[in-house]
């Protein structure tokens, strides 16, 4: 169970309140429009924002003074989520010791990380070798070697091609089903959520609101939502 | 793309003649020094030393400077404090600065009779001399320390947010850090930054004439001015500013080969990323060292200046005035000169589509200004006293060594004005006069301001050619204080040295207001 308890976060004149739960083991997206604090959220969550009121709890325990990389989170951005100068082998290495000093067993999780999302066989290559969905996979290799319970998606897949994007959400749900990890998908695609996500955290007017479930939310949308989807919802 | 052939041929003429007088005051110098040359034999054993201590002073300065800004550029990137961008800001100021002025601040702090020694003198120690090769490197690090620094931090500014984001998810230690994202960014900067620095300190003079000096301290282009000065040997100056030109073209070359990165305008360098990595308090008060030593470095010497010229201002040598109205009349003539060339070869290359003509602009950076005033002296020697054209050769030579700087910023800003709204200019018929007034002057207006503010300054403290030609009736302010100086009247060229600093200040703030006051951008 991940706790925001009367979570305030500012920047500047922008603000955002958060006082929700949500289950763990699922995969939720958080939709907005553009600008409304959806990776705000996940940034306060992973630690790079401080809170300006409120706690964040997980499992019941307060995360909130955490430093980012004591956090039960893994997080991947829009971009940049591998160093150029590195191979896919180093780049999902860094996730087990950040010295990249690795033993042969860990070495071993690796490749076994890349294999499972596809990538066997291509440690050696450079993120400037790979596709946008391969170094997206890269990316999804290093969190399922870290294994924290929080898997944080800050719109890794924005920039591929719909069938590609697709292809990602199904591995995405793949992975989260296997470890029974918690993962929280930010997006402005309605699509992706009907694709893979069991609860909706709607992200408007500087709050966001509690879980809902997919279908219901679809099906009956709030007022926020409905202008968010515009006509979009008929289709 | 139609255009009316009258504006087709006022555009090619006007980049044409303005190429044409860039290539005519470079390669015509070069025929002449070239000829020339030929009378002098081979090199001489000096003028070896010269050229070996040239090498030896612009490899050490380029090193320290680049060696001492990344630890500066780091603490920068990673610590915000009140006046922050202040200092970023002033560290774009030794750019525009005097180096006469200068120099005379980091004689009252390391001098003889400076701050330094009298601290050394409390504990008994006997006071260090930094006239020589020491004196030459320390300016030189004054000067290209705040450079470096800002484009190093540029390189930390350009790394992307997330990566540090990543690292502190990732639980990166200091070193981490430096190992998986500082030290791949430094290999890729550090080279252009060293080159940058390398470049500028190779065609030093001022700093040699006021800092070095001797056999043993003797750069090109000081032996240069020597050969025309002192011993009026034309020929053995015209071979030694060959030599310069080989540098400064080798040199150039290897740049091409790297890049040479931009020097901001400061623009971009006020972002900060939180740095998990270092937060403890041991690299908090090592980056606060860091940046009060670094801000002390600079601000010292330019604090010791003003202090003591204001103390001078009742000591100002006579002529004082007709030197300053002689600096401010050349300054603004190569201005005009500069923004007039600039404008017609950015004009003729961008709309002409002849990247080639920029470039050509860009040539007066690899020639020094000692061979192209040696040139104009052994064209004009003949004919005339080159002392009567003394502060019109400044001008012009001026205004040939600020033109590269001012074309790297016009040249991609009215390459963009064109590629946004030149279809629509077209299609509205404006052309000519009009296109100038009515679309290029008004959103031009701020990089022209700031390339005349700094073709003002850089030309007012220039002490280089002048200095060649000049009979002591027609000093500029710089050369005066030069003088001065030379007969150790300490206090009045302190006096001259404000005066100077204020004017080159002050015309620079000028044009750069101007320029940027109501612009619609």
């Amino acid at each position: 169970m991940l706790t925001f308890d009367k979570v305030l976060i500012r920047q500047g004149d922008f603000s955002l309140a958060a006082d929700l739960e949500i289950a763990g083991g699922q995969i939720a997206a958080v939709l907005g429009p553009s600008g409304a604090g959806k990776s705000t959220l996940l940034s306060a969550l992973a630690g790079f924002l401080p809170l300006a009121a409120g706690r964040i709890l997980w499992q019941e325990q307060d995360i909130g003074a955490l430093p980012p990389a004591e956090r039960p989170v893994s997080i991947l951005f829009q971009d940049g989520n591998l160093f150029p100068h590195l191979n896919a082998r180093q780049n999902v290495g860094l996730g087990l010791r950040p010295n990249l000093r690795l033993e042969a067993g860990e070495w071993h999780a690796v490749e076994r990380a890349l294999e499972r999302v596809g990538m066997a066989g291509m440690g050696a290559r450079r993120p400037a070798a790979l596709s946008g969905g391969q170094a997206a996979r890269v990316a999804l290799a290093r969190a399922l070697v870290r294994a924290r319970p929080l898997m944080l998606l800050d719109e890794p897949f924005s920039a591929l091609g719909p069938a590609l994007r697709a292809e990602m959400l199904a591995l995405v749900a793949e992975l989260a089903h296997e470890s029974g990890a918690l993962v929280l998908m930010v997006s402005h695609e309605p699509g992706d959520a009907r694709a893979i996500a069991r609860e909706v955290v709607l992200v408007a007017e500087g709050r966001a609101h509690a879980p809902v479930a997919t279908d219901e939310i679809f099906a009956n949308p709030p007022e926020a939502l409905k202008h968010y989807l515009g006509d979009r919802r008929a289709s | 793309m139609a255009r009316r052939p009258v504006e087709i041929s006022r555009v090619t003429l006007a980049g044409a003649a303005a190429l044409g007088l860039v290539l005519a005051l470079v390669l015509g110098t070069l025929a002449a020094v070239a000829l020339r040359a030929e009378a002098a034999g081979g090199l001489r054993a000096a003028d070896w030393a010269a050229l070996r201590f040239t090498l030896l002073q612009a490899s050490l300065s380029a090193g320290l400077s680049v060696a001492l800004a990344v630890p500066l550029a780091r603490a920068l990137s990673r610590r915000s404090f009140a006046g922050r961008g202040l200092l970023i800001t002033l560290m774009g100021a030794p750019f525009i600065l005097p180096v006469i002025v200068a120099v005379l601040g980091l004689l009252a702090v390391f001098g003889r009779a400076g701050l330094v020694n009298a601290a050394l003198g409390w504990f008994g120690l006997g006071p260090v001399s930094i006239y020589g090769l020491e004196g030459v490197v320390l300016a030189h690090v004054f000067f290209n320390l705040p450079l470096a620094t800002r484009l190093i931090l540029q390189g930390w500014q350009e790394v992307p947010g997330e990566h540090f984001r990543l690292a502190a998810s990732l639980g990166f230690s200091a070193r981490d850090v430096a190992r998986w994202i500082e030290w791949p960014m430094l290999r890729a900067v550090l080279p252009g930054a060293f080159l940058v620095v390398f470049l500028v300190c190779l065609t030093s003079f001022a700093v040699a004439l006021t800092m070095g000096g001797g056999p043993r301290a003797t750069t090109l282009e000081l032996a240069i001015y020597q050969a025309v000065r002192l011993d009026f040997d034309l020929g053995r100056a015209a071979l030694l500013a060959l030599v310069q030109l080989a540098l400064g073209v080798g040199a150039a070359l290897l740049a091409l080969r790297f890049g040479l990165p931009e020097a901001g305008l400061g623009a971009g360098l006020d972002r900060i990323e939180r740095r998990w990595e270092a937060e403890s308090l041991a690299l908090r008060l090592w980056d606060g060292l860091l940046i009060v030593l670094g801000a002390g470095f600079l601000l010292v010497p330019l604090g010791t200046v003003a202090w003591r010229g204001l103390q001078g201002l009742t000591a100002l040598p006579p002529g004082i005035w007709e030197a300053s109205l002689r600096s401010v009349s050349v300054a603004l003539g190569a201005t005009a000169l500069t923004l007039a060339l600039a404008l017609s070869i950015a004009a003729f290359a961008v709309l002409r589509r002849l990247p080639v003509a920029g470039a050509a602009g860009v040539l007066g950076l690899a020639a020094s200004p000692l061979m192209i005033g040696t040139g104009l002296f052994i064209l004009i020697n003949p004919l005339a006293d080159p002392a009567r054209f003394a502060l019109l050769v400044t001008g012009a030579v001026n205004a040939l060594m600020a033109l590269p700087f001012v074309l790297r910023a016009l040249l991609p800003a009215l390459a963009r004005i064109e590629a946004d709204y030149g279809r629509l200019a077209d299609a509205l018929g404006m052309t000519g006069a009009t296109r100038l007034r009515l679309l290029w002057w008004p959103r031009l207006r701020p990089v022209l301001g700031f390339g005349a503010g700094l073709t003002a300054a850089l030309s007012m403290g220039d002490l280089g050619v002048v200095a060649l030609f000049a009979a002591p009736e027609q000093a500029t302010l710089p050369l005066q204080m030069y003088r001065l100086m030379g007969a150790y009247q300490m206090q009045a060229a302190a006096g001259a040295g404000l005066v100077l600093l204020a004017l080159s200040l002050g015309l620079f703030w000028l044009f750069d207001r101007g320029g940027r006051g109501n612009a619609h951008l």
